[in-house]
């Protein structure tokens, strides 16, 4: 074992500072979920691109720094640290690209990757269907075979940043007499073509985060086949495992998120219960027990990417990532409106937070699937 | 940057998991309960292979490892809910007395009042005003306690200090010495808790109710899975905190009480889901389980729980 950076991930850390430093926005954007503010951090995406940092781990010739996982890891505490804008890019650099990596071809890598690395595509994902939640292996909506390509037709919802983003990745029904996950095909379409409906509606934070979108009879060309065709399943799970572990929510933005809930209660210590402040004692257990946490999940990522790095990648593991770092969230803010007391009540960073927090455990395969995978997949306890 | 062990470090810990399953069986924890003196079979053996002086220098006759080596070995004795003081011995003592301990016993009281194996030990290492004392088993006077977990052999030592030999007057000698004790324990809980897990899961599998095994049910799944995700969560906090002891790095002091807090929380937790999902089996004394949970109960709260460690770790990051 050896916990300590070499003097090249020290310089690169260096580096990053610096950049981020110089460059992130002095006052926050406004949220990346609404239509003002994804405009806003469309540029900020672009400045990023432009300066090498929009996505270190990829090769050089799509864009990146062909940074090692050690180096992503590093430039995510840096980018967390100095307090940059989301990333609302993350749903095709985080899930679809690792896709792409793994499936695509030539032709589809080198159209795809640098049009998303620069920003110019914007990707969102299409799962999920009114009667296809946790339940994913339940999608209708088809694909139907035509001359060089496939015929669409259905409805995907809960699409984040659909409204605003211009292709989708998803699921499409390819072999109509199929059951379950066999004969889907993962498909990639324009959110331009025609007979495609997008509308946009808010989430719970009131921001138009959420979209719906309807296909009739939309034209993809083969050539937006990702993986084999009816093979969508497998190359979707690809991304579930990116979706749920290290590469979405790396550690670095919960000790962000922890080191702020430390400043919170520095500034104003645990009061006393008070009739002006109806909050109890205790928090301070809370504040460490969160700061332990996020250390926590920081340990448990240096473990799993030293495994990845010596060959052995996250399975269902991945599945403990995400139960961990998505109830964290919604303890850690807890902690903080608990600190505010009677303020929580206020529009602000930690309500907002807080509000965001409370959708991990449902995304990306809700808590209730992933404890059903570790117990299932790590555990070997019988399916039914 | 490597989280991980060597090769090396996880064929010794092979080893004295084979050791232990050969020489351990439930049943030597069981005899330890009520037994007059406690069978040195497993410690004479532990001994053979140079255990207790895995921190020991090999010019003094150790093996001349470290805290990551001792982490796993001592993980391997909470599997097994080895009755004998291994965290006292091995992980406090011998960096302190070196060589020369070979097959001793050594017990402690820097963990608590309640010391294990004060009666067995042949050797004891006992606060006094001046620093650390030892004291030949003769010169104490052992008064045995009766506790949950009998197998600990607890009892409470009175002493005269000048009974004994001053080993270290140097308060962070003596801080150094309750870390380790700290994080062995710490080490020893993870391998309880894991214990509990797999006999929870088997169990789970195997007993059937409704027609099928109640291992399907969701209710019995969500419960093992979080259990799972504390013990899986536990275990590297345990590992940095034996890097940071290793390495005398400046937040020892905080990492091993990031280890000891989480490591206590996962075993009582492991405890509860295990004592649950069994049902009544669990609640017997002829079934094993009770064995390994009572000896998480009793060290989830020896060598300061969770509540002081956290404060511990509080008052390292400033809040």
């Amino acid at each position: 074992m050896d916990l300590t950076w070499s003097d090249a991930e020290e310089a690169f850390r260096a580096e990053a500072r610096e950049w981020l430093q110089a460059n992130v926005p002095e006052s926050p954007l406004p949220s990346g979920d609404t239509r003002e503010g994804f405009a806003l951090h469309l540029e900020w995406e672009r400045r990023l691109f432009d300066a090498r940092w929009a996505v270190v781990s990829w090769p050089e010739q799509y864009g990146g720094r062909d940074a090692t996982l050690w180096e992503w890891l590093i430039f995510e505490e840096e980018y967390y640290r100095a307090g940059a804008p989301q990333r609302v890019t993350q749903n095709g650099i985080f899930l679809l690209a690792p896709t792409v990596f793994e499936f695509g071809t030539q032709e589809q890598k080198d159209r795809i990757l640098p049009r998303m690395a620069a920003a110019e595509d914007l990707w969102c994902q299409g799962w999920s269907e009114p009667n296809a939640g946790s339940d994913l292996a339940a999608i209708t909506s088809r694909a139907d075979r035509v001359d060089g390509g496939w015929r669409l037709n259905g409805q995907k919802t809960w699409t984040t940043r659909g409204a605003f983003c211009n292709w989708l990745f998803g699921l499409f029904r390819s072999d109509a007499g199929s059951e379950r996950h066999r004969g889907l095909t993962y498909l990639l379409v324009p959110l331009e073509a025609d007979g495609v409906t997008v509308r946009g509606f808010g989430r719970l934070d009131g921001d138009e985060g959420f979209a719906e979108v309807f296909f009739e009879d939309v034209w993809v060309p083969d050539e937006n086949v990702l993986g084999g065709v009816d093979d969508g399943w497998n190359v979707a799970m690809a991304t579930t495992s990116s979706e749920r572990g290290l590469t979405l929510r790396s550690p670095g933005r919960f000790v962000a998120t922890t080191d702020r809930l430390l400043e919170l209660y520095r500034s104003g210590g645990d009061p006393a219960p008070s009739p002006a402040r109806l909050h109890g004692r205790g928090l301070r257990d809370r504040v460490v027990r969160a700061w332990i946490d996020a250390e926590a999940y920081r340990l448990f990522t240096l473990q799993a990417v030293t495994a990845a790095v010596e060959g052995r990648p996250p399975g269902a593991e991945a599945s403990l990532n995400k139960l961990w770092w998505s109830e964290m969230d919604v303890r850690l803010h807890e902690t903080a409106l608990d600190l505010l007391g009677p303020d929580a009540e206020r529009e602000g960073a930690w309500s907002k937070g807080w509000q965001f927090a409370l959708s991990g455990p449902i995304y990306a395969g809700t808590n209730e699937i992933q404890r059903n995978i570790a117990a299932e997949r790590i555990l070997g306890l019988p399916r039914r | 940057m490597h989280f991980g062990f060597t090769d090396d470090e996880l064929l010794l810990r092979d080893a004295v998991r084979a050791l232990f399953e050969r020489e351990c069986p439930p049943d030597v924890v069981r005899a330890a309960w009520d037994a007059e003196s406690l069978d040195r079979r497993v410690w004479d053996a532990l001994a053979q292979m140079g255990v207790p002086g895995v921190l020991v220098a090999e010019a003094s006759g150790g093996l001349g490892l470290d805290e990551l080596s001792l982490v796993l070995l001592l993980e391997e004795s909470g599997r097994a809910a080895l009755p004998h003081p291994m965290v006292e011995t091995a992980a406090v003592a011998a960096p302190l007395l070196g060589a020369g301990l070979g097959a001793r016993l050594v017990a402690t009281d820097l963990g608590g009042v309640l010391v294990p194996c004060a009666g067995d030990a042949d050797l004891l290492l006992l606060r006094a005003p001046d620093g650390l004392r030892a004291f030949e088993r003769a010169a104490v006077t052992v008064v045995p306690e009766p506790t949950v977990d009998r197998a600990r052999r607890a009892g409470l030592v009175q002493c005269r200090p000048e009974d004994g030999t001053l080993v270290t007057g140097d308060e962070g000698a003596i801080d150094l010495a309750f870390d380790r004790g700290a994080l062995g324990t710490a080490a020893q809980l993870v391998g309880l808790a894991q214990r509990m897990l797999e006999l929870t899961v088997a169990y789970a599998k195997e007993r059937r109710q409704f027609g099928v095994p109640i291992g399907s049910f969701q209710a019995v799944k969500h419960r093992l899975a979080d259990a799972l995700l504390q013990v899986e969560f536990a275990r590297p906090a345990v590992h940095r905190a034996a890097w940071s002891v290793a390495h005398d790095v400046a937040d020892r002091a905080r990492d091993v009480s990031m280890a000891k807090a989480m490591a206590s929380d996962a075993a009582l937790h492991v405890a509860g889901a295990a004592l649950q999902c069994h049902g009544a089996i669990g609640y017997t004394v002829e079934y094993d389980l009770h064995l390994w949970m009572k000896r998480a109960w009793a060290l989830a709260r020896a060598w300061g729980d969770g509540g002081w460690h956290r404060d511990r770790v509080g008052r390292a990051i400033g809040v």
